[in-house]
């Protein structure tokens, strides 16, 4: 149950990461953006922030850094990653997710307590979650307007790869302009989740709006014990 | 020979001793003629042009507090040494430190950044922010919480429209990005504020209290370095031609003055910062905010015991050809300046290498006594460091008690129309919520991160903003910034009172222990005898009353020249009260949470609306005397309210501020939409002749000293034995969907938070 937390410079949501896995049991591997190293850990979180300030698009730069060279071939072999906020946008980015994450349709920074709706309890992060559960996290970003061509969100929701939806308010509107109200995806395979809210922040009685978040890391940590144990 | 003869490019000290009679720019960079007449007496000679320009911006109000420091000794005539006890680190240095216990310290302060912000919204905002976290992290902490107080004019102005979703992005853009939670601040507008708009930062750092550092330059030999971004030609005399004039109608814009904040870079700088800290190579340090190298220098060389000398071409420098009078003035955001023993200089360096932190070792620390300043070898500024940093001009200006203020203080609200009826009180009742002062902010505190760093225990809209400090035990520190500037119109040293027990009572509402108090007085020009007289009493106001409630100021900052032509802004004395809770899990939040739960009202109300919201939004009237300030009963209060949360009985506790007891409950029910049904009004308080208080009166006084609370029906009786001799009535009980006032009127709390909720994206679209 090591999980590795990686820091980029701009990553600011790195130590909630960490305590988050420590809050649900496991153990929380620092991973340095400029080594190409994941130190054996049995799954990687990619962090909220602003990874090099956001410049140029956010998550570009951060997707040339050495750790992701060691990161891309090894979540393609299905290391479980999760990609939360900043962390989804750098999984775009580097082509472990599809689709793109845009500025807020109404162009502020927004933060809120967020419902949302689990599409999928079957993810390597999902499954201590049921289907169709509703879960309240912490949602804020600038730019989580989550956006695909059409064949390609036809795609993930056939596939079932729509993870969260957001629960849309009483016009039918989503927090940031979402297309399909998409708040987090999963690949084939289901190793590697992205997500705009932060489950992080969920995790510990009278630090957030829920305990919610703690079924993220239940789920991951449950997963490496069962594979471990037929492995 | 013509007359085409060239003056030397470099003005050097040698040059300036021989060439005694050149006209030199003083009035342009804001110095008076006495003042310059004075710099040519400290150093015997006329000031080279980088001399000038340093003592110009050291001397300006901003840096030198000239007009102010005369009366700063009310501060420590007024701090007992009881009150020193828990104070490590006092005023004076860039952020005072109080022991929060277990081991831990904590700094605060409070700065404004009020000018530039009017003159360019975002980035003004955004590096008031960058600037008070760099002094934070300056003492050696970990910055971990920012609140931003910001008062604008009126709400329907188009230049408020222009102004506020500026500073707001800024202030998001800047705090978001460095990654610390925003967690309270204030919004006010007034019409006041148009000309003059308040961006006030405050920022909260933590460290174990082996960890405090101090800016000072000691140790001949040791290395001065400047690391963090480059120096570039923004904010050049921004302290001296900003923060210092008066703004003129109609004259030039003011833009180049003002700096430009990457956070990015500000970030990475605190965590290099926080790495060269744990690493023990840091002798002294400095933020360069204000006055840049010119500041960073004379005051980190003043502090210490010798003297510096420094070579201004090792600066790296974003434009080529900054001269080096300019580099001296620069106010280029997220640098720092370090003394660094020789010995530890290859691990400093490693430290910002690993961060790709520029750091450049750019002069030293000498035996001398004079900071001495070269360009290429050749010495452009010689002078001693005390006299730029510490020893600029003090002025005793001219104070009046302003002639308006008895017709003021006469025009009180007795002959003001008031609401007879139910449903009058009921539509008033709904019109405050959605006046500008009272409605849901939402629409501005939802664009800052309060969750970052996963210690935010409560924050915007309640009380005060509270964050752990300690991860193991809970251990966290509660802080609020309030003042009413109307209240501090009709009387600056109760006002001044008034809003240090606002916000001492808001920290005590969350259940923390009230420690220490940071201030930032916002007012006109100090050369406004009538402004010089309000400054005098706010701060003789805050002094005594910080003396009575026995916690030390530790730290702030004085902004004058809110004025445009000759209309001053209320005195706005914003402080912020900091309190300490052994475990921030127990703390209140200001909500009703469940049905049945008893609702007391603590404190003594009286007629009290002048000055009131009531008064400003119904009938747009200032006048009378504000509440009498009670700091006896704030203390009591306070002491209940902390014991209370500790045993963890109280369900809600809000605070009476802005608006009476009628927007304290509508608040409480709108918090997590849980009603109330209040049938004790009658046993509220009584007017001066001893008759019981009407309905309105009774809801909608804003006397001080009082606060809400909830607890559950079983826990009424030990929360009554707690009460001792503070005045309480059990006013009510929770539950339901409305907020009924029994005999009077009801509404529902969906009707309620609808009227509250209206009012800012009606303005600024949602």
């Amino acid at each position: 149950m090591r999980i590795g937390v990686v820091t980029f410079p701009g990553s600011l949501d790195d130590r909630d990461a960490a305590r988050a896995v420590r809050e649900c049991g496991g153990e929380a591997v620092p991973l340095w953006h400029g080594d190409a190293d994941l130190k054996g850990v049995d799954a990687v979180i990619l962090p909220g922030g602003f990874s090099y300030g956001d410049y140029l698009r956010c998550g570009a730069i951060a997707r040339f850094a050495p750790v992701m060279d060691a990161l891309v071939p090894a979540a393609r072999g299905g290391l479980p990653v999760l990609g939360i906020c900043n962390g989804f946008q750098v999984l775009t980015e580097s082509h472990l997710l599809p689709g793109a994450l845009i500025r807020n349709d109404h162009r502020k920074f927004n933060c809120v307590d967020q419902r949302l709706v689990v599409e999928n309890a079957s993810t390597d992060w999902t499954s201590d979650f049921e289907a169709g559960q509703e879960i309240t996290i912490v949602l804020k970003n600038g730019e989580g307007g989550f956006v695909a061509d059409e064949k390609t969100l036809d795609t993930l929701e056939g596939e079932g790869r729509v993870v969260f939806r957001y629960v849309p308010d009483a016009e039918g509107r989503n927090p940031n302009g979402s297309y399909r109200h998409i708040a987090g995806i999963t690949n084939e395979r289901g190793n590697v989740v992205g997500l705009m809210p932060h489950p992080e922040h969920a995790v510990e009685e009278g630090y957030g709006p829920s305990l919610d978040g703690r079924g993220f890391f239940t789920s991951i940590i449950k997963q490496t014990l069962e594979s471990a144990a037929t492995a | 020979m013509s007359d085409t003869q060239t003056a030397p490019l470099l003005d050097t000290v040698e040059h300036a001793a021989a060439t005694p009679d050149v006209e030199q720019p003083w009035a342009e960079l804001g110095l008076k003629v006495d003042e310059y007449a004075n710099i040519r007496e400290i150093i015997g000679r006329r000031p080279t042009i980088a001399e000038l320009a340093m003592y110009s911006v050291m001397w300006s109000e901003h840096c030198s507090y000239k007009s102010s420091k005369i009366h700063f000794s009310l501060w420590g005539e007024n701090t007992t040494d009881e009150m020193r006890e828990k104070l490590l680190v006092g005023i004076g240095e860039n952020a005072g430190v109080v022991d929060i216990g277990d081991g831990w310290a904590v700094t605060f302060k409070v700065e404004s950044h009020n000018h530039p912000s009017y003159v360019e919204p975002y980035q003004g905002a955004a590096t008031g922010v960058g600037g008070i976290i760099r002094d934070i992290m300056s003492m050696g902490a970990r910055p971990i919480a920012v609140m931003d107080p910001l008062r604008f004019g009126n709400l329907h102005h188009p230049d408020t429209q222009r102004v506020l979703p500026g500073v707001v992005a800024g202030v998001g853009g800047y705090g978001n990005c460095i990654g610390l939670p925003n967690i309270g601040g204030e919004v006010v507008f007034d019409d006041c504020y148009q000309g003059n708009p308040l961006v006030n930062a405050l920022c909260v750092g933590a460290m174990r209290i082996e960890d405090i550092h101090l800016a000072k330059a000691s140790g001949p030999g040791n290395k001065v370095i400047l690391f963090g971004a480059k120096t570039g030609g923004d904010g050049i005399g921004g302290v001296s031609v900003l923060a210092s004039e008066t703004f003129d109608e109609g004259g030039p814009t003011k833009r180049p003055a003002v700096q430009v904040g990457d956070p990015f870079a500000e970030k990475v700088l605190i965590e290099c910062c926080l790495d060269l800290y744990a690493a023990g190579v840091v002798d002294g340090i400095q933020d360069l905010g204000g006055a840049g190298l010119s500041c960073a220098t004379s005051e980190l060389a003043s502090n210490g015991d010798g003297g510096m000398q420094v070579e201004l071409s090792l600066v790296p420098l974003r434009d080529a050809s900054l001269q080096p009078q300019e580099i001296l003035m620069s106010e280029s955001q997220e640098r720092m300046m370090a003394v660094v023993e020789p010995k530890h200089l290859d691990e400093f360096m490693a430290i910002t290498e690993k961060w790709d932190v520029e750091a450049t070792v750019i002069g030293e620390v000498t035996d001398g006594d004079h900071l001495v300043i070269t360009w290429h070898g050749e010495v452009i500024v010689d002078v001693p460091p005390r006299s730029v940093a510490h020893e600029g001009p003090t002025y005793n200006r001219p104070l009046a008690r302003p002639a308006y203020l008895d017709g003021l203080n006469a025009a009180g609200t007795a002959e003001l129309a008031k609401p007879q009826t139910g449903e009058e009180i009921r539509a008033q009742l709904l019109t405050l919520l959605g006046s500008p002062n009272l409605c849901d902010k939402s629409w501005i505190t939802d664009q800052y991160d309060r969750y970052v760093l996963g210690n935010t225990a409560l924050a915007q809209p309640d009380d005060s903003g509270v964050v752990r400090v300690d991860e193991e035990t809970g251990r966290g520190v509660a802080v609020s910034t309030d003042c009413n500037g109307r209240f501090a119109k009709l009387d600056p040293y109760a006002g001044a009172q008034l809003a240090l027990a606002e916000a001492y009572r808001n920290v005590a509402t969350a259940g923390a222990a009230p420690l220490a108090v940071t201030d930032c007085l916002n007012f006109g020009s100090p050369e406004d005898p009538g402004v010089m007289w309000q400054f005098r009493e706010a701060i003789r106001g805050i002094a005594e009353g910080c003396r009575f409630l026995g916690i030390p100021v530790t730290g702030g900052n004085v902004s004058f020249y809110n004025q445009t032509g000759d209309v001053a802004i209320h005195p706005t004395p914003v402080i912020g009260v900091l309190g300490v809770m052994d475990d921030v899990s127990k703390r209140s939040g200001s909500g009703f949470r469940s049905d049945d739960a008893h609702v007391y009202l603590l404190g003594t109300t009286r007629d009290e609306l002048d000055g009131s919201e009531w008064a400003h939004v119904v009938h747009k009237h200032l006048g009378g005397l504000p509440p009498k300030v009670d700091l006896a009963a704030e203390q009591a209060l306070g002491r209940v309210l902390v014991e209370a949360a500790r045993t963890g009985i109280v369900e809600a506790a809000h605070d009476l501020s802005e608006g009476g007891l009628a927007i304290a409950l509508a608040e409480a029910c709108m918090r997590h939409g849980v009603g109330v049904t209040v049938d004790g009004l009658d046993a509220i308080g009584a007017d001066a002749e001893g008759n019981p208080l009407d309905a309105f009166t009774a809801l909608f006084s804003e006397s001080s000293a009082r606060a809400l609370v909830a607890v559950p029906a079983g826990h009424a009786a030990e929360f009554e034995a707690m009460l001792g001799d503070v005045p309480h009535a059990r006013i009510g009980v929770t539950g339901g969907r409305d907020l009924e006032v029994v005999g009077h009127f009801s509404v529902s709390v969906a009707e309620l938070t609808s009227a509250h909720e209206f009012t800012l994206p009606a303005v600024f679209g949602s």
